[in-house]
């Protein structure tokens, strides 16, 4: 363990991150957003869930700071009576969940698919690779509706909203997996070259061994940087399905679903409600997006020197 | 006093994450009119980088720490960014190991060696093709005048290393510099370009700098040889003599190491281990740990380049300094 | 040839092509006012023939795109060929499965070229040489797995103690080494090596070449060597084969092939290398242009830059003969006598 640690430590990886206050403030940011979501059932002034501690008597109040704020909702109530901050402290949780399960979807398919279709070539490439441009040539959000109008067709309203989780994940991470499938092949075609992969051979290793011991371990870090965009991809579309009102039910509200149910009442002055989840997702998204771009410049061996 | 180019202690250094390393260090060399010399050394040696430091290329985080490099009169380290470019690429060429760091593979043959003679000279566009085809016929490149409208990747690569030294051609360079110009080639190729070479610096009375790790080409081509070991001159001299007498134990090791020099089937000569890396440099002497010669104080001092029987050969070793081995 | 050997290894008109045509779109082309489908064919071995035997040491030589490396890849199993039989120790092995060619992988081993990509630049060296004794000898313990690690590190001259570093921490002469210890390990009797000292500095390649012969002494080893350099080849082969665009020219033991070379590319790749203090030598000058080997010329494949062509050799392909002591020579010149 101190041995891995010490290889850290004196990585490249660790040296440019010290030396770049963007990655460091967005690691910050990011971190400090996990843990407060994720602490949110202690740390959250109310239970959003518990229906019996909301009162609709409550509903719409504006923050704290304002004439009509009371000190009890810091960040205001939505139209149900739900404490704001409580609301996006659970909903941001639920985004990330989301947001995190269904990468790893896409990214199990994806990479399975896309080794596959890599080592194995000709006509299962071929097919593959073709299922892979149909699912891109649709958008992940029309794929999406579908997948998600039909559940809610087969099981019902009462019962989606117990499975709208694992639901999520499922339909986004199906939606998805062709980036992963596509970047995985394409580096699994340049290592089958490499000489390594031929020694392998000669010695006569079994074909699976050498896909999943020498080809996938060197194929990993251009997943790696799509992997935290693809985390920012995947919470932007649950916010949009669930602004669509075909993601996450208002009992248990996401943040795309915290936006959408304000978004009715914006113009009737209750601007909170749509605007601090709002700012909350932007946040979220772009400090995963600067955490990646950071990611895909260490990672790319063109500039990976000395 | 009067060489052509005259390179005096320089020195260029990289700025690493460990801090700073020495690439070259203390090189010292002239080149007069007309005259070739070959820049010998293994990868690793600073012989690219030297050959880079003379024309003011060399690029972040490396930089040149000191020296100058005189040529004709003036110091190219110390001139800025636009007058360095009066000189290079135009009385100093230079030609790379892959032809297409020179070549840009969208642009026909034609419009690239017009476009370099419009650059530096004054003259009509007709002109300048006139050049073009001329200096295409030097390089002997079969049927110029289809060729110029053809693009790169229509040629092989010994046709393409042709147009590079063509295009160096252009300017009517007073010193052309190649940097391993044949490494990637076929033997029988690397012997036209070779000879090429030596061809045009005798008619068009050019000075030539060879980079190279082969010291059977350098052999073939240049007066003189200037051998390499890790950032420093090991030794220096007349081609002849030091092909057939090397004095340094470095140069020494490496003729003996070609498998030419050996009985067929005998065990080769070899010099032990590897060239230090920048980063980790022994103290004294670079080339102590691998020495067979190697007494205490090399191990403390860095040996300097001393003339031996006349001015051109200098030796930089404490054995030889001695006069105890030879 | 050496008649009393069994050989170990034994090709009979081997032929290897390649499809570079691309996808089913770029294959249609438009002649004639209608579209054709072609296809882009590149012959890389064209019916190459030989035996090698036990204990010898059988260099390959020719400038690239000639096809030795398809050659080297073709006898190791990496490429199936089109044509022809290729035989290990009697057995035809060719057309055997990826799984049934197992046996005989623990028998034959490969070096290659780039000791920057041969390495998997995830596995420490342990782990890399630790591979092959897992699926050839199951058998093994691990501590008797680690000693003999131990021994054939320490036999190429990388010290054993390295064991748990990663390739990028060695320099391009230990990784050369630790890649022959990697085909070493499953203790083969013949090795094919594709360019293994090429990619170095001349005074590591002295050590790798000295390294190679040592193991042949002490092993008994049987090599294929493949090279462009020739003077590598002078001194360690026991014969040499020279090919052009895929066909075999000359076939001579080693020393005979640089003093009396017979066929004429032969002739010109031996004046082209190179020597030392030998300023001005004379270059054979070739004519014309490399030749592709997407369109071979018919006859000899050699012709258009042969100097001594003549007719015959645009039309008919020549079949090799055997000229003076073991050598075999494919030319229509030196056969009948025109070429000196």
């Amino acid at each position: 363990m101190k041995k891995y640690w010490r290889r850290f430590k004196n990585s490249f990886f660790w040296f440019s991150f010290r030396r770049d206050p963007v990655a460091i403030a967005s690691f910050s940011i990011l971190v400090i957003l996990a843990i407060l979501s994720f602490s949110a059932p202690w740390i959250a002034p109310h239970d959003v869930y518990e229906s019996s501690s909301i009162d609709i008597m409550n509903s719409e109040l504006p923050p704290a700071w304002m004439e009509e704020g009371s000190s009890d909702y810091m960040l205001g109530t939505d139209i149900q009576g739900r404490d704001m901050l409580s609301a996006m402290l659970y909903g941001m949780r639920l985004s990330i969940l989301i947001g995190l399960g269904a990468v790893c979807l896409q990214a199990v398919l994806g990479v399975l698919i896309g080794l596959i279709a890599g080592y194995v070539g000709g006509k299962v490439d071929s097919f593959l690779m073709r299922v892979a441009d149909v699912q891109l040539s649709f958008s992940t959000l029309m794929v999406a509706i579908i997948i998600s109008a039909i559940f809610q067709l087969a099981f019902g309203l009462a019962k989606y909203e117990d499975l709208a989780v694992p639901l999520l994940i499922v339909i986004i991470g199906l939606a998805e997996w062709p980036q992963y499938g596509r970047t995985v092949r394409a580096s699994v075609l340049g290592e089958k070259k490499k000489e390594y992969v031929e020694a392998a051979r000669v010695i006569g290793l079994p074909r699976w061994w050498i896909m999943f011991r020498h080809i996938l371990p060197n194929t990993l870090s251009p997943v790696l940087v799509i992997s935290t965009v693809q985390v920012a991809n995947a919470i932007m579309s649950e916010a949009a399905l669930s602004f669509l009102g075909l993601g996450m039910p208002v009992t248990k509200p996401s943040l795309g679903s915290l936006i959408n149910s304000g978004f009715e009442y914006i113009f009737s002055g209750s601007w909170w409600i749509t605007l601090f989840p709002g700012v909350l997702l932007v946040t979220l998204v772009v400090v995963i997006n600067l955490l990646g771009d950071w990611v895909r410049d260490v990672l790319n061996p063109k500039l990976y020197k000395r | 006093m009067d060489h052509l180019l005259e390179i005096q202690n320089l020195e260029v250094k990289f700025r690493l994450r460990s801090g700073e390393v020495t690439a070259i260090n203390d090189v010292s060399f002239f080149l007069d009119q007309g005259e070739r010399v070959g820049l010998v050394g293994e990868s690793g040696a600073g012989k690219s980088v030297t050959g880079f430091a003379i024309i003011k290329l060399i690029s972040k985080p490396g930089f040149i720490s000191g020296g100058k490099v005189l040529f004709e009169g003036r110091d190219i380290a110390g001139l800025s960014i636009e007058e360095v470019r009066n000189i290079r690429g135009n009385r100093i060429s230079m030609i790379f190991q892959d032809p297409m760091m020179t070549l840009n593979p969208v642009l026909s043959i034609g419009t690239q060696m017009t476009e370099t003679i419009l650059a530096h000279k004054n003259v009509s566009k007709a002109e300048a093709q006139a050049i073009a085809l001329d200096k295409l016929k030097k390089v002997h490149i079969p049927s110029p005048e289809k060729r110029l409208d053809q693009y790169p990747h229509e040629f092989s690569g010994g046709m393409r290393q042709r147009i590079v030294i063509a295009i160096a051609l252009l300017t009517d360079p007073a010193v052309i510099i190649a940097d391993e110009p044949t490494t990637a080639l076929d033997v029988t190729i690397q012997a036209e370009i070779m000879d090429l070479l030596s061809e045009l610096c005798e008619s068009e009375k050019m000075a030539l700098i060879l980079i190279t790790h082969d010291l059977g080409v350098v052999s073939q081509v240049t007066d003189r040889i200037i051998v390499m070991y890790a950032g420093r001159i090991v030794e220096q001299g007349l081609t002849r003599d030091v092909v057939s007498n090397p004095r340094h134990p470095y140069t020494k090791g490496l003729i003996a190491a070609l498998p030419e020099s050996q009985q067929r089937g005998k065990a080769l000569s070899q010099i032990p281990g590897t060239m230090p890396s920048l980063t980790d440099m022994p103290q004294g002497c670079s080339f102590h740990p691998r020495c067979e010669l190697v007494m205490p104080i090399c191990k403390e001092k860095v040996p300097e380049l001393i003339e031996l029987d006349n001015k051109n050969a200098l030796v930089a070793c404490h054995a030889l300094a001695k006069g105890g081995a030879s | 040839m050496n008649t009393q050997a069994k050989p170990l290894l034994k090709l009979e008109d081997v032929y290897k092509e390649f499809d570079v045509t691309g996808g089913f779109w770029e294959q249609f082309r438009w002649e004639n006012g209608r579209p054709v489908r072609k296809k882009a064919i590149v012959k890389a071995v064209n019916g190459v023939t030989f035996d090698i035997y036990q204990g010898e040491t059988f260099s390959v030589v020719g400038e690239s795109g000639c096809g030795k490396s398809t050659l080297a890849r073709t006898v190791t199993g990496l490429l199936q060929p089109e044509c022809g039989k290729i035989f290990y120790d009697g057995d035809r092995i060719d057309d055997l499965s990826y799984s049934q060619k197992t046996p005989y992988k623990k028998r034959m081993q490969m070096v290659f070229q780039d000791p920057y990509a041969s390495l998997n630049p995830r596995f420490t060296v342990r782990k890399t040489l630790e591979e092959p004794l897992f699926f050839h000898y199951p058998e093994l313990t691990r501590e008797q797995r680690l000693d003999r690690i131990a021994e054939v590190m320490e036999q190429v001259g990388v010290h054993p103690a390295w064991a748990e570093r990663f390739p990028h921490e060695f320099s391009g002469g230990q990784r050369q080494r630790i890649s022959i210890a990697r085909a070493l390990m499953v203790d083969p009797e013949f090795i094919v090596a594709d360019e293994p000292v090429s990619a170095l500095d001349v005074s590591v390649q002295a050590q790798i070449l000295n390294l190679f012969m040592e193991a042949q002494e002490k092993r008994g080893l049987t090599y294929m060597f493949i090279t462009h350099d020739l003077s590598v080849v002078a001194h360690i082969s026991t014969r040499v084969a020279v090919m052009y665009l895929g066909s075999l020219c000359e076939l001579s033991p080693g020393g005979e092939i640089f003093n009396n070379p017979r066929h004429p590319y032969t002739k010109a790749l031996l004046s082209a290398i190179p020597r030392l203090g030998e300023k001005k030598a004379k270059h054979i000058r070739l004519k014309g242009e490399v030749t592709s080997p997407l369109h071979l010329p018919s006859g000899c494949v050699f012709h258009k830059r042969c100097t001594y062509a003549k007719e015959i050799c645009t039309q008919e392909i020549p079949t090799p003969f055997t000229a003076g002591d073991n050598a075999a020579v494919a030319c229509h010149g030196v056969e009948q006598g025109w070429v000196g």
